[in-house]
């Protein structure tokens, strides 16, 4: 609650017309082009949007440097961040529902079980295992189908076994980092943050090992039935995020050797970043539950 | 902070001023609310007579997705966030909203957005024709070419309502002025705290549900295609999911909107504002947990048709609560007519009609009777039109004075509550009966039997439309002038906007008022 005498509002700002006409110029250009037209709209969309983003934030940092920020605009950004990471947990959930509905009852019923089992019949033959290996077009039409299941699927013990540890141990360098920031120690803090980065980049690298080893050695993709599409949707997704959190933690490293930001009580930017780190861990511990192990 | 607004046009695309963007928004939903109307205008004005009159079954179709979609996104979520930009920060005695150069952002991101949907109307193959609520596999599979704008203009319409919404919770758990206790906010501020939970949870559902669409129509995975393992009724649960609570987002700072002006007007304080908190808080919950109540034809498990059945209607017990602690509040109170309140208690009576109608569509077994008739569509624009569209109205007439400094014109305020009110009635209520004599809703044709109560419904669809002239017209008089309004406007009516001047200075607060 407000204990100030007064308030600060900003001053009028060029930056959200330019970020609209960045994000519609990347919407519209990214529609343009899957839809078979010229990609340059997109690429000039998304160079604004980086741009704004750029100037964006460089301005709220230059006012909290300046001293202009209450306490009170603070925990607005407090709040701000912890809000903006539950609409992504929820979007996460829209897909581990999908995931959940499927095996819980779309295939069961496409394959002949319970109250729905008659729809089996539109898919005469259609087992329902998971790992779908079989989809229910393979099942009808044989060789002809269209839609072919994967030949093999990543074994939960190797690779994202690897990753799973990678990333655990990523949100425990990225706490350390914290305490050793709040303790003024800035040495240890950017090794700590450097030795976070480096594991997302790692965890980032096997993920394309397992998906190019998904696509030339398992004809697991995108394509190959639901199960391809829930695995690559899923990982996908999580890999994206991973790689904008790499992104904005590399840049608060950034920003701690080269500007010496950050104070032991005000290193707001860098909690930010690091509560976002932590959201995408646990979504990965999701999937090396959900997907990988309980998947295989 | 005496200064005020900076001259010229830049002020618009620049501020950072929550009256500038509440204006904004409103004016904007105006004008998508006019369109979406026009388009209401072709639907009805085709099935003013049964056979293909004016448009072809295809354009009709994309009448009316065009429709439901500007009419939902473009003309009642805008308004409210409109009116929460102007409203909320004044109510809690705060300066300005607490992230104000994201909020300008918000804003303007809607009207690109929706530059980009209505242009579909012009490419080739036509705009979505699927229906408001794009189902697959007519959305994807079945879909026009230009479904993949639609998709990306959803995106960055929810990208609009999250951080509005983002803004809105900032503001009230932040703002507050010293002593503006939770339990001392008007329930303007508690419904709208309450919406953007539901926004913040339920727009990246969408977000996600049209990016499997997106991928199964570009990029071959078969989330809704059974050929491959999926299915399309998981688009369904998805949507509905998102969908559900979207409906009560529409209505909940209704709730909050008649929940000001109807004790102002009994000149009584608001019967039971603690059960209001509660009832709200209820049925935002609920709303997460009924959504397969709009597919109970589909093929559901029967325990999940008698889950989602009693869930539903168990809603009307916090919905009773709110209309129970309205009437009470005019229960022997000294009322006036004043048109905002004329809106107002339309609403309280119109949206329990509305109401019921739902209660008879919770009933599953029922439902299969009514499931897609006209039925369903006078029960949501009952719910929608003199609920969402009615308390927007009282909401506008009700603050207009402390936005602009002027009364508006009370006489042709009447005039337009009463063409809207008979207007919207005679739309509507035969809807009902054309429902349950089994006529299918988006269809362009329909059997003889059912032509005298369309063409009544079609006669009070432009009975409504035009009464939306007056009301424009009320609008611009009193900005431009008129009667000048006291700080108080009406009489002894509660709450900290009422204690700044008329108009609202464009910096309410410079220092936080003091909240006994």
């Amino acid at each position: 609650m407000a204990t100030e005498s007064s308030y600060y509002v900003p001053e009028q700002s060029r930056l959200p017309i330019f970020a609209t006409i960045g994000i519609f110029l990347t919407a519209f250009g990214a529609a343009t082009w899957i839809n078979g037209g010229s990609s340059y709209i997109f690429f000039a969309g998304a160079l604004s949007m980086a741009t704004v983003l750029w100037f964006w934030f460089a301005a709220v940092i230059k006012e909290n440097m300046q001293g202009l920020n209450s306490d009170q605009l603070k925990r607005s950004y407090v709040w701000g961040m912890g809000w903006f990471i539950f609409s992504e947990v929820m979007f996460f959930a829209a897909f581990f529902g999908a995931l959940y509905y499927i095996r819980t009852f779309s295939l069961p019923w496409l394959g002949g079980e319970g109250d729905r089992g008659s729809s089996n019949m539109l898919w005469e033959g259609f087992q329902n295992t998971w790992p779908l290996m079989v989809t229910p077009e393979q099942a009808v039409s044989g060789e002809a189908a269209k839609v072919v299941g994967p030949k093999g699927i990543i074994d939960p013990w190797h690779l994202p076994l690897l990753n799973t540890v990678l990333l655990l141990a990523s949100s425990v360098t990225v706490h350390i980092a914290h305490v050793y920031l709040k303790k003024d120690k800035r040495q240890a803090f950017n090794l700590w943050l450097g030795a976070t980065v480096a594991l997302g980049i790692a965890f980032l690298f096997f993920q394309v090992e397992e998906y190019l080893e998904a696509y030339q050695q398992l004809g697991l993709t995108l394509e190959s039935g639901i199960y391809g599409t829930t695995f690559f949707m899923l990982t996908g997704f999580h890999g994206a995020h991973v790689t904008l959190g790499t992104i904005m933690l590399l840049i608060m490293l950034l920003r701690s050797v080269i500007a010496h930001h950050f104070k032991p009580d005000d290193h707001f930017g860098f909690e930010a970043a690091s509560w976002y780190w932590h959201f995408v861990d646990v979504v990965w511990v999701g999937l090396f539950i959900f997907v990988y192990v309980l998947g295989a | 902070m005496a200064h005020g607004p900076k001259p010229g046009f830049t002020r618009w695309l620049y501020t950072t001023n929550h009256k500038d963007i509440g204006s904004m928004y409103l004016w904007f939903s105006f004008a998508m609310f006019l369109l979406g109307g026009c388009m209401a205008l072709v639907i009805r004005a085709e099935l003013f007579q049964p056979g293909l009159q004016i448009v072809q079954p295809d354009f009709f179709n994309q009448m009316t997705t065009m429709h439901g979609l500007i009419m939902v996104f473009g003309a009642v979520m805008p308004a409210f966030v409109g009116l929460a930009n102007w409203m909320v920060p004044m109510m809690i005695g705060a300066p300005d909203m607490a992230l104000p150069r994201m909020n300008n952002w918000s804003f303007w991101i809607l009207p690109f957005a929706f530059a980009m949907l209505a242009s579909t109307l012009f490419m080739e193959g036509g705009a979505p024709n699927f229906g408001w609520t794009f189902y697959a596999p007519l959305s994807t599979e079945y879909a026009p070419p230009s479904v993949t704008f639609f998709i990306f203009a959803i995106h960055i319409m929810g990208a609009s309502s999250i951080m509005g919404a983002i803004n809105i919770v900032a503001t009230i758990l932040n703002m507050r002025a010293p002593g503006m206790t939770l339990m001392k906010m008007p329930l303007f501020v508690w419904t709208w705290l309450i919406t953007a939970y539901l926004l913040i949870a339920v727009m990246p559902v969408l977000a996600g549900v049209v990016t499997m669409m997106l991928m199964d129509i570009h990029f071959g995975t078969s989330f809704f295609s059974a050929a491959g393992g999926g299915d399309p009724v998981l688009f369904q649960h998805v949507f509905w999911f998102f969908g559900h609570p979207e409906v009560y987002i529409m209505i909940l700072p209704a709730f909050g909107i008649v929940s000001a002006i109807i004790p102002t007007f009994a000149r009584k304080p608001l019967f039971g504002y603690s059960s209001m908190v509660y009832a709200t808080a209820s049925i935002a919950f609920l709303s997460f947990i009924v959504w397969a109540h709009h597919m109970f034809t589909v093929g559901m498990p029967i325990a999940g048709e008698l889950f989602f059945m009693y869930a539903t209607m168990l809603i009307a017990v916090p919905t009773g609560v709110k209309v129970f602690n309205w009437v009470t509040t005019m229960f022997r109170g000294s009322m006036t007519f004043e048109t905002p309140m004329l809106f107002s208690i339309a609403f309280v009576i119109l949206f329990t009609l509305g109401g019921f109608s739902g209660l008879m569509l919770a009933i599953a077994p029922a439902d299969f009777q009514y499931h897609d008739t006209y039925f369903v569509v006078a029960h949501f624009h009952y719910v929608l039109v003199p609920g969402a569209i009615f308390s927007i109205t009282a909401g506008v007439y009700y603050w207009l004075p402390k936005w602009t400094g002027n009364m508006y014109n009370e006489t042709m305020g009447k005039v337009h509550f009463w063409m809207a009110f008979v207007g919207l009635n005679v739309t509507f209520f035969p809807m009902h009966f054309v429902g349950l004599a089994g006529m299918p809703r988006r269809i362009p044709d329909y059997a003889l039997q059912f032509a005298d109560f369309n063409q009544i419904a079609s006669v009070g669809a432009f009975l409504f439309g035009a009464a939306q002239i007056v009301f424009l017209f009320n609008v611009i008089r009193t900005v431009k002038g008129g009667k000048k309004a006291t700080d108080e406007v009406w009489e002894n009516p509660e709450g900290l906007e009422w204690s700044v001047p008329s108009p609202a200075p464009y910096h309410t607060f410079s220092t936080p008022p003091v909240v006994r």
